[in-house]
């Protein structure tokens, strides 16, 4: 903890904002790239971790006018397309099977009910804090078959590896993978193929980039010419990181920088790679709720290890479900809108009953808008300022 | 020879109860075997003097009116995964729960009933193990546990033992701390640092194979109330944190009195441990259970004498000033960070962690 003190100096924090807010100067509305638009610097923190932790400190109040943070696809919860929801509660309602998972993906609606709705009628679900945990379950209930729903992008795909490798390993036959992992750099990819997205930066991943490394971002900066500073989950390194990026584009430099090279090495973690590598394969293509089919942007598992593999072990329909019709999830997630602005937010779509993903998880945009910024709802325009001098009119309504 | 009546048999041959090892469905039937479990394990432990065992506890009210003017009355059930764990246990907090629920409201806790329904199976060792920390838990909290019930349900229909304990307490005269009578300016006091019991808990279950020295604080707390209100007699309100921690106690109170609380982050004391945990496992503590802290709501001009006299008593060394309350938003608790920002804290939906109290 003494070592994450350091990270949370709210000195520290005003050293580097009064350093961003010099950078900020620089950038007067209308300079971001070419564009002629007033709009401000527009800089996306990918990961729903690093969205949390800026509504627990408030960090956007503290931020310049001319600086917007965005947030991005980054929770894994949040983008669980429903039709893989609804085969895991396929799998969960078959009386043979022990559905595992972790306890953040009960909530989010599939199609007509949640994990945690088809729990209350019956089906066996458990939760488990680690895929280790669920491989014990099925090692004391040999006589049912025991599936893990695997979801995550590279941060937890290692932990499911390995845990199918120590399933083959013991000779488990009752033990199998709902495997839903996906990986970032893809995803980024897709949203900067989007027209309607103006961005300027990335804010990398922390917990992502100790599996990868910094190095797999480089395509972000060398082919689309965006700046990425991957970060830690400490307002300080936030902070911190986003100088970083600011800095990279004041100076017209474009290229990814490591601010959280405390934990995080240029070409990642060998060991976890491997294993990733060993265990699955990248899919064609991966339905991402909100943002559709993206290429590449999925991991099966691999032939190998079909055995551990619940879509073939048992056959599921694989629906493609669309989001309600009112739901903004898709532009909460490419950062296109603001959570307040999807018609039923905070009204039809609450954390006690969300319509979509993004309300559910406590890393997701609606969320952490919905838990945190209520303030900034019930503030008065002109009042806002009083707690943060630089934040004016940007107020969240 | 003498004939042998029931009587004297009786007398020369006391029957002395005989406990099987394991609970079982005849031990609810209402029979012999119930009657042996009741005796032993609890009227054995309960009873400080004897008395007649009837359906009912039979209560002076003489000794009870000079105490107060109104009656407190509460009950509550325990339901704790692991029954043992860092710190206390079911039976301890079955105890002190009910207590702090009736202190609270400023009455004297006084009498307590002790409802069990156990699951077929069950080790008698380990039931009376637990009898007997509710009866040392009863002792320190000065109630006596006068009156109770035994069930025994099928194996699987609980989960090894669920208590419930109900308590009655004596209000006293002119006192009447409620969560309606907050008012902007009042300050906003605790008993120490939060969290532990519920990050005990999550520890003891075994499942995240974390090894920390975090201990339960589960304590009763109706010493420390006699304290509080013999120097503010006009306590506004008091609260003890359980399930839902500190964050949905202020934000009952702000709700129910509709007045704004504005906490300050680095005033909330949080043991270092329990922050580390939090932070592995993206908890706020500000939402984890308490079973020996209480939110205390003083008028400001109380609150220096209020904090001194908490600080002085064992069961509030750590007591600090946490917050205040205001009028900007009716209903809402908020925090002020150290970087001087502010943020919400709402009511949690659902659990943080499946279980806990
Ligand atoms: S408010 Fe609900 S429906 Fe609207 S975008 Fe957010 S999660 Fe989706």
């Amino acid at each position: 903890m003494k070592y994450v003190h350091e990270f949370r100096d709210p000195q520290r924090a005003q050293g580097i904002l009064r350093q961003i807010e010099a950078i900020a100067a620089q950038f007067p509305p209308g300079s971001p790239g070419s564009s002629a638009s007033d709009r401000p610097l527009r800089i996306m923190e990918i990961c729903g971790g690093h969205t949390h932790a800026i509504f627990k400190y408030g960090l956007a109040d503290l931020l310049p006018d001319t600086v917007e943070l965005i947030h991005g696809p980054g929770c894994p919860v949040c983008i669980m397309p429903k039709g893989r929801l609804d085969d895991a509660i396929t799998l969960a309602q078959n009386p043979q099977v022990i559905l595992t998972t972790f306890g953040d993906v009960l909530r989010v609606p599939g199609s007509s009910q949640s994990l945690l709705q088809a729990k209350a009628q019956g089906a066996d679900i458990r939760v488990v804090y680690s895929p280790l945990d669920a491989l014990q379950i099925a090692i004391a209930h040999p006589d049912r078959e025991v599936v893990f729903f695997a979801i995550g992008f590279e941060t937890t795909a290692p932990s499911t590896a390995l845990t199918v490798l120590q399933a083959a390993a013991q000779g488990v036959s009752n033990f199998s993978l709902f495997c839903n992992h996906v990986l970032v750099v893809p995803a980024l990819e897709a949203l900067l193929n989007q027209p309607d997205l103006q961005l300027d930066g990335f804010i990398g991943p922390g917990h992502v980039s100790m599996v990868i490394g910094a190095r797999p971002y480089r395509v972000i900066a060398e082919r689309y010419g965006k700046p990425v500073v991957v970060s830690g989950f400490e307002p300080v390194d936030i902070l911190q990181s986003l100088w970083m990026v600011l800095d990279q584009l004041v100076t017209g430099r474009c290229t990814v920088e490591n601010q959280y090279s405390r934990l995080v090495a240029e070409d990642g973690n060998a060991v976890a790679l491997g294993a990733i590598a060993q265990v699955f394969t990248v899919r064609e293509q991966f339905e991402w709720r909100g943002l559709g089919e993206i290429p590449a942007s999925g991991l099966r598992i691999h032939p190998d290890y079909a055995q551990f593999d619940a879509e073939v072990k048992f056959s599921l329909p694989h629906p493609h479900v669309d989001d309600h019709r009112a739901c903004a999830c898709g532009d909460i997630l490419r950062g296109v809108k603001k959570p307040w602005e999807c018609k039923v937010f905070g009204t039809a779509c609450t954390p006690d009953s969300p319509l979509g993903a993004c309300m559910v998880s406590s890393e997701g945009a609606c969320a952490a808008y919905y838990n945190y910024g209520q303030l900034d709802r019930r503030r008065p325009a002109t009042s806002s300022a009083s707690l943060a001098p630089s934040h004016s009119s940007r107020v969240r309504r | 020879m003498p004939s042998v009546t029931r009587d004297t048999f009786q007398r020369s041959h006391p029957r002395r109860p005989r406990l099987e090892s394991t609970v079982t469905l005849a031990h609810g039937s209402g029979g012999r075997a119930m009657h042996d479990l009741i005796d032993s394990i609890f009227v054995a432990r309960f009873q400080q003097a004897p008395a007649p065992l009837e359906d009912q506890a039979r209560i002076p009210l003489g000794a009870l009116n000079t105490l107060g003017d109104r009656l407190a009355f509460t009950t509550d059930s325990y339901v704790v995964d692991p029954l043992f764990f860092p710190g206390s246990n079911i039976g301890e907090l079955a105890v002190n729960g009910t207590v702090n629920d009736l202190c609270v409201s400023g009455a004297i806790p006084l009498y307590l009933t002790c409802s069990v329904i156990l699951e077929e199976g069950l080790s008698t060792d380990l039931l009376a193990q637990i009898v007997d920390h509710m009866a040392i838990a009863a002792v320190q909290a000065r109630v006596q546990i006068v009156t109770g019930d035994t069930k025994v349900v099928p194996r699987g229909s609980v989960d090894k033992i669920f208590i419930n304990t109900a308590g009655v307490g004596v209000m006293r005269t002119g006192i009447n701390p409620c969560a309606t009578a907050l008012q902007p300016g009042d300050r906003i006091l605790i008993n120490g640092a939060i969290g532990n019991h519920g990050a005990a808990i999550l520890v003891a279950r075994g499942e995240l194979a974390l090894d920390t020295d975090i201990q339960s604080d589960c304590q009763p707390l109706n010493s420390l109330v006699d304290a509080i209100v013999s120097v503010c007699p006009d306590v506004r309100a008091m609260r003890d944190a359980t399930r839902g921690g500190l964050a949905t106690v202020l934000n009952e109170f702000a709700t129910a009195s509709q007045v704004s609380i504005q906490l300050q982050e680095e005033a909330i004391p949080v043991d270092e441990p329990v922050a580390g945990l939090c932070e592995l496992l993206g908890l706020d503590p500000l939402y984890l259970a308490n079973e020996g802290k209480i939110v205390v709501v003083v008028p400001a001009h109380r609150a220096d004498e209020t904090l001194a006299t908490m600080r002085s008593h064992p069961a509030g060394q750590e007591s600090c000033c946490i917050g205040q309350v205001g009028d900007r938003f009716p209903g809402l608790v908020s925090l002020q960070t150290a970087f001087g920002t502010e943020r919400v804290v709402d009511v949690l939906v659902g659990d943080q962690l499946p279980r806990i109290c």
